[in-house]
C-alpha cells in the first residue's frame, strides 16, 4: 500500500506494515519452507497481500470492532491476517492449534467470533464438529485447499477466493482500506490472546496497539535488535511470546519471520536459516541438551573425553568471556580452543551459530541449564512477563545476566513488591481489560494502577528481579518452614532423565513427589544397561530406573539443605508415575505447564498412600489418545524413600 | 460422497497360475474400474500377491488373459506394466535402505526420465533442468505424504510405519493410473494405520487414482474400498461391495466365518 505516504505517527501495526513498505520494500518480510524450498515474501509482497486479505474481509462484512479466530501452524499468511484484520479496526484472536474442539468452543463463544480463519482440512473438520452450538459464525476461511474439495457447505471458503474477491474490490474502492487505516487509533485493540487457563476458566486478554507496540520497542532497544536480523517462528501462534517476536517486534524492526516446514521439522529448519535471535521455553532448551547429552554418551571415547574437558573449561570460563569479564589468560586461549573443536560445531548442530541473542521464559529455567547454554557462547536470557503485560516486565541487560534473577525493569516499567511477596507492575504494555469481565479486570488491577501478577518475588541488592514462585503456590511446611513447589520441581526437571516433576508438602510434615521419567533419556540409559522394557509404564516400574530416579533426588536434598529457608523442603518420598502428564488429560496445561490442583485430585490415592507410608499402591487411570479414543492404564506403583539430611546436623 | 467409477479400466479373464503342482490361482475372472478401490481379501495362502503379481507381470499365468484399457495382454511383464501406468508397494518392504527418502521416491521417477546417462553424469543443460523438475514432483509426493521431516534420512533407520509410506511414495512419484497396494497396513499401529487410510483415500480422490489393495485388516476394508473379490486357496469365491461380501455365506464360512 504505498500511496498511503503521509507520515503519520507509526503508533498502529498496519501503520507499521506501510511504514517498511516503502522503507525496505525490497526486503523479506516472511520465509516459508515449502516443497523442500524456502519461499520470501517481501514487505512489498506482505503489504500487497494484506491488502487483499483486508479488502477480501470488508466484502464479506467485516466490520470494526469484529473477532476473528485464527487456528493455524504458524503461516505467513496466517501473520498476515492478523494485520489484515487490525487494518480494518478488527480484532485477530489467535487459538491453540492443538485444542480439541471442545476447548476451542469456549473461546470461540466468549469472543461471538463470526469469522474464522484455520490452516487446513483438520481444523475445517474440528470446527465443523461444534458447528451446531456456535450460531454466530458465519464465515471459515481455510488457507490449505487440501482434501476440501468435497465440503459444500456454503459458509466454507478458500482464502485464495477471499483474496480475489478482495483484489476486485480494491480496484473498486481504492480509498477504502487507507481511510480505514487512518481510523485506526493506537489505543484499539490489536490482538486479543486468551489465557492459558492455569486456572479457571480462559479469559481473553485485551491488549492495545500502544501497548505492544512500546513492549517490542523497548525489547528492541535493550538488545538492539535491526532489520536484517532472523528469527525462527514456531511457537503457538496463541502465545503472547509468539505475537510479541514474530509479529510485534517484526513489525517494529522490519526484521525476517521465518516459518518452519512442519512441526517436525523445526530442527532442520532452525539449522538451514541460523536464526540471529532465537526464542523457546526452557522445555525446548532442555530437549536440546538433553539429545545432545544423549548423543554424546553414544559417542567414541576419544569424542567424549574432548567433549567433557573442554565442556569444563566452558563451565569455568565461559559464561564470563561472554559477560567480557577478566579470565585467565591459559583459560581464553583453552576456550579458543574449545569454540573450534567443541562449542562451535555444537552450536551449528543446534543451528545457533548465528545467534546474537537467544531468549527464554514461560517458566523458570535450571541454572545448570541456562549456564550451559551461556557458557558455549550463546547470548541466553531470561525475561519475565505475562500474557497481561506483552510478555514484557523485566530483561536481562547484557552483561548483567545472573542464574537466578530475570534481570532489571524494561524500559518504562515500573515494577515493585507487595507486602505480601506479590509483583507488581505498571507501565504502557499492560492489558486494556479482559474481554467483557470487568470484575476480572478491577481484580487484576489495583486501585493505583498497577497490574498483580500473582508471581511472589523479591529484588536483590542490585536490582535484579528474582522469581521465587507463584504467589499463591508458596506455602508453609507444617513446622512453619517456607515451601515453594516450582523451586524443587524445577531442580528435578533439570536432570534429563526427569521430564516433569509435582511435589506436594503444604501444611503437611514432608515433601513427596510424583515424577515423570524422560523416555528418551531414561530408554537410552536402559538400552546401554541391556534393560529390556515395553513402554513408557513398564520402563517406569523398573527398580534399576527407580534406582536412578532415587539418586537424582539424593542430589536435591543435598542441594536444599544448603539453602537455608528451604532446607525442609527435602523430598523424603517419590514415586514414577505410570503414565506421562499429558495436556490431553487435562494434567498439563497447552503450554506444558503443570495443573497441580488437578493432578492431587486425580491422583489423591497415591498421595494418600504417599503419606500414610505404603511401600506400594495400584491404581487405574483413564487416558485420551490423540485420536480420542479413551483408554486405561493401570499399575502397581512402587515408594520409595530417598535419603534425607538432618537439618539439625548441620548447625552443629 | 458422491463417487463415480468409469469403464472396466483392467480386465481379468479366466487366469489360472500354477507352480510345479501347486495351483495358485484357478480360473480367475473379475474387473476394475476407474477411480474404484478394489480390495483383494482372502486367507492366508489364498492367492492375493500371485494375483497382484499377475496384475504388473511378475509372474506370467499358464492360461487367462490381462486386458488393460482395452489392449491385451498374454505376455505382461514389469517393465510393460509400469509404462502401462502401474505401480505398486511390496508387502515386505523393497526400498533402498542406505539412500534416502528422496532418492528412493526419485527412483519411481525412473521411467520418466528422458536425458542420457553422460548428459546426467555431467548434470547439465536439459538434463540438469529434467532433475529439478522431477525433484519438485518427488518434492510434491513429499508434502502430500508429510515425510518433509525425514526428507534426507537413510530408509534403513525409519520405523516400519514411515518405511511403508516412503514406499507408497515411490510408487505415487510415478503418477500412476493404477496403483497396486500390497498390504499396505501391515505391522502398524491404529494410528499408523488411519493415517495411512487417508493417504489411500487421498490420493484416489485428488488423483483419481484406481486403487487395487490387499489387505488383512477387515475393518479398513469393508471402510475404504468400493468392491471387495474374495479369493479362497486361489479360487474367487466372492464378488461385489463390501456389504454384499459381507452378506455372502460362502465368504463367511470360509474367511470371515473363521477369523470372528
Amino acid at each position: 500500500m504505498p500511496e498511503l505516504a503521509s507520515a503519520r505517527a507509526l503508533d498502529t501495526f498496519p501503520r507499521l506494515l506501510i511504514e517498511h513498505a516503502q522503507l525496505r520494500g525490497g526486503q523479506p518480510a516472511m520465509r516459508e519452507k515449502d516443497l523442500g524450498i524456502w519461499q520470501c515474501w517481501t514487505w512489498h509482497d506482505v503489504a500487497k497481500e494484506v491488502r487483499a486479505l483486508a479488502c477480501g474481509l470488508s466484502e464479506m462484512g467485516f466490520r470494526r470492532g469484529d473477532n476473528l479466530a485464527i487456528v493455524s501452524e504458524n503461516r505467513p499468511r496466517m501473520y498476515m491476517m492478523m494485520t489484515a484484520v487490525q487494518c480494518l479496526g478488527g480484532v485477530p484472536v489467535p487459538l491453540y492449534q492443538d485444542a480439541v474442539a471442545n476447548e476451542m468452543l469456549f473461546v470461540l463463544l466468549d469472543a461471538e467470533v463470526r469469522f474464522m480463519f484455520v490452516e487446513d482440512q483438520e481444523q475445517v473438520d474440528k470446527v465443523l464438529e461444534i458447528h451446531d452450538q456456535l450460531p454466530q459464525l458465519e464465515h471459515l476461511l481455510y488457507d490449505d485447499p487440501r482434501g476440501m474439495r468435497h465440503y459444500t457447505q456454503p459458509f466454507i471458503h478458500d482464502i485464495r477466493e477471499l483474496m480475489a474477491m478482495g483484489r476486485i474490490h480494491n480496484r473498486n474502492h481504492p480509498d477504502l482500506l487507507n481511510s480505514e487505516i487512518a481510523g485506526g487509533s493506537p489505543d484499539d485493540i490489536s490482538v486479543m490472546l486468551y489465557t492459558s487457563g492455569t486456572t479457571g476458566k480462559p479469559k481473553g486478554v485485551c491488549l492495545t496497539h500502544h501497548a505492544f507496540i512500546s513492549a517490542a520497542r523497548g525489547g528492541a532497544e535493550v538488545d538492539r535488535l535491526r532489520a536484517d536480523d532472523n528469527i525462527l517462528s514456531y511457537l503457538p501462534m496463541a502465545w503472547v511470546g509468539d505475537h510479541l517476536f514474530s509479529f510485534a517486534q517484526a513489525m517494529v524492526t522490519g526484521f525476517t519471520i521465518n516459518c518452519p516446514e512442519s512441526a517436525e521439522t523445526v530442527m532442520n529448519d532452525l539449522r538451514e536459516i541460523g536464526p540471529t535471535c532465537y526464542f523457546a521455553p526452557p522445555r525446548v532448551f532442555e530437549n536440546l541438551l538433553t539429545q545432545v547429552m544423549i548423543r554424546m554418551e553414544d559417542a567414541s571415547l576419544v569424542k567424549q573425553r574432548l567433549f567433557h574437558f573442554f565442556m569444563a573449561v566452558a563451565r569455568r570460563s565461559g559464561a564470563e568471556i561472554l559477560d567480557r569479564q577478566p579470565v585467565p589468560l591459559v583459560d581464553r586461549l583453552l576456550y579458543a580452543l574449545g569454540d573450534l573443536l567443541v562449542y562451535g560445531p555444537l552450536k551449528n548442530v543446534l543451528g545457533m551459530s548465528r545467534i546474537r541473542v537467544a531468549y527464554t521464559a514461560g517458566a523458570a529455567i535450571g541454572p545448570a541449564l541456562f549456564r550451559f547454554y551461556r557458557s558455549i557462547g550463546i547470548n541466553l536470557k531470561q525475561f519475565y512477563g505475562q500474557t497481561e503485560t506483552c510478555a514484557y516486565v523485566c530483561l536481562q541487560p547484557d552483561g548483567q545476566i545472573k542464574f537466578d534473577s530475570v534481570g532489571k525493569p524494561a524500559p518504562g516499567v515500573e515494577v515493585k513488591i507487595a507486602d505480601n511477596g506479590e509483583i507488581l507492575v505498571k507501565g504502557p504494555m499492560l492489558l486494556k481489560e479482559y474481554y467483557k469481565r470487568p470484575e476480572a479486570t478491577a481484580e487484576a488491577i489495583n486501585a493505583e494502577g498497577y497490574f498483580m501478577t500473582g508471581d511472589a518475588g523479591l529484588f536483590d541488592d542490585d536490582g535484579h528481579l528474582k522469581i521465587i514462585d507463584r504467589a499463591k503456590d508458596v506455602g508453609k511446611l507444617a513446622n512453619g518452614a517456607m515451601y515453594a513447589p516450582n523451586y524443587i520441581e524445577n531442580k528435578l526437571k533439570f536432570f534429563p532423565y526427569i521430564k516433569e516433576a509435582v511435589v506436594f508438602g503444604d501444611r503437611r510434615e514432608m515433601v513427596c513427589a510424583f515424577i515423570n521419567i524422560d523416555i528418551g533419556a531414561v530408554g537410552n540409559w536402559a538400552e546401554r544397561r541391556g534393560l529390556a522394557y515395553s513402554g513408557y509404564t513398564d520402563l517406569a516400574a523398573k527398580p534399576e530406573v527407580y534406582g536412578l530416579v532415587q539418586e537424582c533426588i539424593e542430589q536435591v536434598n543435598g542441594e536444599l539443605l544448603g539453602e537455608g529457608a528451604l532446607a525442609d523442603s527435602q523430598i523424603h518420598r517419590f514415586l514414577i508415575l505410570h503414565k506421562e502428564l499429558d495436556p490431553d488429560d487435562d494434567e498439563l496445561t497447552r503450554t506444558r505447564k503443570v495443573r497441580r490442583n488437578f493432578v492431587a485430585e486425580k491422583y489423591a490415592v497415591l498421595i494418600e498412600a504417599l503419606y500414610a507410608g505404603r511401600n506400594s499402591q495400584y491404581i487405574e487411570t483413564a487416558v485420551k489418545f490423540e485420536d480420542g479414543r479413551q483408554g486405561k492404564v493401570a499399575a502397581d506403583l512402587l515408594i520409595r524413600d530417598p535419603k534425607t539430611f538432618a537439618v539439625g546436623r548441620r548447625a552443629a | 460422497m458422491n463417487r463415480q467409477f468409469g469403464e472396466a479400466i483392467l480386465d481379468l479373464k479366466n487366469v489360472s497360475l500354477v507352480f510345479g503342482g501347486v495351483k495358485a490361482l484357478t480360473d480367475i475372472s473379475f474387473d476394475v474400474r476407474e477411480h474404484e478401490i478394489r480390495a483383494i481379501i482372502g486367507p492366508n495362502g489364498a492367492g492375493k500377491s500371485s494375483m497382484l503379481n499377475v496384475i504388473n507381470g511378475v509372474y506370467r499365468p499358464q492360461q487367462g488373459e490381462i486386458i488393460l484399457r482395452g489392449r491385451h495382454f498374454a505376455r505382461m511383464n514389469p517393465y510393460k506394466a509400469a509404462k502401462a501406468g502401474i505401480s505398486r508397494t511390496f508387502q515386505n518392504i523393497a526400498l533402498f535402505k542406505g539412500m534416502s527418502v528422496i532418492d528412493n521416491i526419485m527412483t519411481g521417477r525412473n521411467l520418466k526420465i528422458g536425458t542420457n546417462l553422460l548428459l546426467q553424469a555431467i548434470w547439465w543443460g536439459p538434463a540438469r533442468r529434467e532433475e529439478l523438475a522431477h525433484r519438485a514432483k518427488v518434492e510434491e509426493v513429499i508434502d502430500f505424504l508429510e515425510i518433509q521431516h525425514i526428507r534426507k534420512t537413510p530408509v534403513g533407520r525409519l520405523p516400519y510405519g514411515l518405511q511403508k509410506r516412503v514406499d507408497l511414495g515411490r510408487a505415487l512419484a510415478m503418477e500412476p493410473s493404477i496403483l497396486l497396494l500390497d498390504e499396505p497396513m501391515a505391522g502398524m499401529n491404529v494410528e499408523e494405520k488411519q493415517d495411512m487410510c487417508r493417504f489411500i483415500l487421498d490420493v484416489n480422490d485428488q488423483f483419481g487414482t484406481t486403487i487395487v489393495l490387499i489387505e488383512h485388516d477387515m475393518g479398513v476394508v469393508m471402510d475404504i474400498s468400493d468392491r471387495v473379490v474374495v479369493l479362497d486357496y486361489g479360487r474367487k469365491i466372492g464378488d461385489g461391495t463390501p456389504d454384499e461380501v459381507r452378506a455372502d455365506p460362502e465368504v463367511i464360512s470360509a474367511y470371515l466365518g473363521a477369523s470372528h
